[in-house]
C-alpha cells in the first residue's frame, strides 16, 4: 500500500468513525475503527478467490491511562451459514462406503480468524472460550437426535469437519494475520477462496488489551456473483425446467453446427 | 486460462476442459460411441463432483450424438421406426434414472452407486470384449475364417409375443425386448452419464439382429433423445447440469469426433474392437481401484438442501 493510499484509508477511518465504531465495554477508554478495502466482491468468469484487506486504527481518549502491555487485535470473518453433512466411511464387504454421518446445522461456510499473536499469549483459555476467539471455541452445532448441540472439540466429526473445511482454505486460523503498522494503525488479509459461497460475510474486530476484551467493532461484505455466472447459476435454480431445456437446444445446435461445418459429402 | 464454472462452483483451466473434450471426442469418432463411460470419469478426477458430471455429461453426449445422427440419417443409415420404439422405452428409463439419481443423492449413497456401476457394467463388458477381441485377432492369425453371425439365426428373444417388422432393418421381432432395451440404456444412461453406445450397438446386433449397416445410426437417435431428456431432467429436478462446462467439452467433443472416425476408419474392425474393449475394461478397474483402496480421507461433507 503507497503512502498516499494510506493517508487517504485514514482519512476514511476518521470518516467512517462515528459510523462503525462500537463501544464493548463503555468503561473503556479505547475505542476500534475499521474497514475493509472493498465491501462488494463479484465473482466474474475467471474469479479464482480475493484477497480483502480489513484495517482500522485504535483511538485513544486524551484521558486514557497507558495500558502496560501491547493492544492485541483478533478478526473474525464469517461466511453465510449453512448446513452440512459429514460422512464417514467404512469398509463393507470389501469396498468403501459412507457409513454414519452428522449433520452440522447453520455453520459459518466461511471462518477465518486472524490476530496479531497466538491466541493463547491473548488471553487465557476461559476468555478466549466466552469470546468465541478461534476455530475450536467458535459453536459448530450438529444435529444430535431430535436436539442441536455443539460437541466437544476432540469429537471425531467435529474434527473431520473442521479439518475438509481447512484443507479447502473454508476454515482458517492465522495467529499472525493482523499486523500493527504503528502502535495504534493496524491491517489484516483476508483471503477468500473460490470455492466460498456467495452471501453476506460478516467480520467482527475485537480488541484484546491485558488479557481481556476492551473494544469491539463489526465489518462485513458480500460476495456476488455478476454477469454470465449470475445470470447462469440462478436461472440453473430458479427455471430449472426452462435452463434445461435450452441447455439441450444448445447440444443439439452445437451438434447441428458441427455436421455443418465438417460436412464432407 | 481459468475459468469460474457456475454450477459446479470451482475454477477450470479452459484449454484443459477443452483438450479434454478433443481427446474424447477422438476417440468417440473412432469407435463411432459417444464417449460419455470416459469423460464421466474424467470430470470426477479433474474435480468436479460426480453428480454434476454425470448430469453435464449428459448434454455432452447430446450433442455428439446428434452430429453423429445427423451424417447417418443423410446416408440413411438408420431405422427410424426402430429409434422410435427403442425411444418408447428410452423416456421412461430416463425418467426412472433421473429418479433414483434424485433419491440416492439425498440418502448420500450417490458416489458409491456410480462407482459401482462402473466397476460393474465396465468391468464385465470390458473383460468381454477384450475376450472376444483377443479370438477374433487370434483366429485371423490362424488363417481361420472370422466366425460369421449369422442374421437368420433366432433366439428365445424371437419367441416373444407383439412382433413388429421394422422395414429399414428387414428385422420381424416382439416389441418388448425392443422397449426394455430402450428402458436399460436409458435408466443406466441417467445414472451413470454415459450415452451407451458400446452398450447398445452390441444388444442391438446380439438380440434383436439389427443389420450393422444402420445399427449405429439408430442408436445415436436414442442416445441422443435419452441424453437431451436427462438434461432437461437432471436440470429441473437437481440443478446439476453446468451449462459453461458441458459448452466447452461439446465443442472440444464434436471437433475431435471428426479426426477420430477418419482414423478409425484406417483400422481394422476387430483390432478396434479390441482396443475400445481395453479402454472400457481399464475405467472399470480405474473405479474399482477408488472403491477398494482405503480413501486418503474417511470423512466426506457435503451441503444440504443446496444445489451442490
Amino acid at each position: 500500500m503507497s503512502g498516499t493510499s494510506m493517508r487517504r484509508n485514514l482519512f476514511a477511518c476518521a470518516l467512517l468513525a462515528p459510523l462503525s465504531a462500537s463501544w464493548a465495554l463503555p468503561a473503556s477508554a479505547e475505542r476500534l475503527v475499521s474497514s475493509l478495502s472493498s465491501h462488494i466482491v463479484q465473482i466474474t468468469s475467471n474469479f479464482t478467490g480475493v484477497e480483502l484487506v480489513l484495517f482500522g486504527t485504535v483511538e485513544n481518549d486524551q484521558a486514557t491511562v497507558p495500558r502496560k502491555g501491547p493492544y492485541d487485535i483478533v478478526a473474525t470473518v464469517i461466511g453465510p451459514r449453512q448446513s452440512l453433512v459429514t460422512r464417514r466411511k467404512e469398509r463393507m464387504f470389501g469396498i468403501w462406503v459412507n457409513a454414519e454421518s452428522r449433520s452440522f446445522v447453520e455453520v459459518p461456510s466461511y471462518l477465518a480468524v486472524l490476530a496479531t499473536r497466538p491466541f493463547e499469549a491473548i488471553a487465557d483459555a476461559e476468555t478466549l472460550r466466552r469470546q468465541q476467539i478461534g476455530i475450536a471455541d467458535t459453536s459448530l452445532p450438529q444435529q444430535i437426535g431430535p436436539d442441536v448441540a455443539d460437541v466437544v472439540p476432540n469429537d471425531a466429526f467435529r474434527q473431520a469437519f473442521v479439518r475438509l473445511k481447512r484443507n479447502r482454505s473454508l476454515y482458517d486460523e492465522i495467529p499472525n494475520g493482523v499486523t500493527f503498522l504503528t502502535p495504534t494503525l493496524y491491517r489484516a488479509s483476508i483471503f477468500v477462496p473460490a470455492e466460498a459461497p456467495i452471501g453476506n460475510y460478516e467480520v467482527d474486530v475485537k480488541l484484546f488489551a491485558d488479557g481481556a476484551a476492551i473494544a469491539r467493532t463489526t465489518s462485513a461484505f458480500e460476495i456476488v456473483t455478476v454477469g454470465f455466472e449470475r445470470f447462469i447459476a440462478g436461472a440453473a435454480v430458479d427455471h430449472g425446467l426452462l435452463y434445461g431445456l435450452a441447455t439441450a437446444m444448445m447440444a443439439v445446435m452445437t451438434g447441428w453446427f458441427a455436421s455443418i461445418i465438417f460436412r464432407r459429402d | 486460462m481459468e475459468i469460474y464454472l457456475p454450477i459446479a462452483d470451482l475454477p477450470v483451466n479452459v484449454f484443459l476442459v477443452f483438450a479434454m473434450g478433443l481427446a474424447v471426442g477422438f476417440i468417440s469418432g473412432m469407435f463411432g460411441i459417444g464417449g460419455g463411460f470416459l469423460m464421466t470419469p474424467l470430470l470426477i478426477f479433474l474435480g468436479i463432483s460426480p453428480a454434476v458430471a454425470v448430469a453435464t455429461v449428459s448434454t455432452h453426449i447430446a450433442a455428439s450424438s446428434f452430429s453423429g445422427a445427423i451424417a447417418y440419417w443423410r446416408r440413411r443409415a438408420l431405422d427410424l421406426a426402430l429409434a422410435l420404439m427403442l425411444l418408447a422405452g428410452g423416456i421412461v428409463g430416463t425418467g426412472s434414472g433421473v429418479w433414483l439419481f434424485t433419491a440416492l443423492r439425498g440418502l448420500g449413497q450417490l458416489d458409491i452407486t456410480i462407482g459401482l456401476s462402473y466397476v460393474l457394467l465396465l468391468g464385465s463388458v470390458g473383460a468381454m470384449m477384450v475376450t472376444e477381441g483377443v479370438g477374433a485377432i487370434l483366429r485371423a492369425r490362424q488363417g481361420k475364417p472370422v466366425e460369421l453371425r449369422r442374421p437368420g439365426s433366432h433366439t428365445w428373444v424371437h419367441g416373444l409375443p407383439l412382433k413388429v417388422r421394422f422395414k429399414q432393418s428387414k428385422i420381424y421381432v416382439s416389441a418388448i425386448p425392443v422397449c426394455a432395451i430402450g428402458f436399460i440404456m436409458g435408466f443406466i444412461g441417467a445414472i451413470m452419464g454415459i450415452g451407451g453406445g458400446f452398450l447398445l450397438v452390441p444388444m442391438l446386433i446380439y438380440f434383436l439382429r439389427v443389420p450393422t449397416n444402420v445399427v449405429i445410426g439408430t442408436s445415436m437417435v436414442l442416445t441422443l433423445v435419452t441424453m437431451a431428456s436427462a438434461t432437461i431432467l437432471h436440470a429441473a429436478t437437481n440443478h446439476l447440469v453446468d451449462a459453461v462446462l458441458a459448452l466447452i467439452l461439446m465443442v472440444g467433443g464434436v471437433t475431435g469426433a471428426q479426426f477420430g472416425a477418419r482414423a478409425g476408419q484406417k483400422m481394422r474392425g476387430e483390432r478396434l474392437r479390441l482396443l475400445l474393449g481395453i479402454l472400457v475394461l481399464a475405467v472399470g478397474l480405474r473405479f474399482a481401484y477408488d472403491l477398494i483402496v482405503a480413501p486418503d480421507d474417511l470423512y466426506t461433507i457435503r451441503a444440504i438442501g443446496e444445489s451442490r
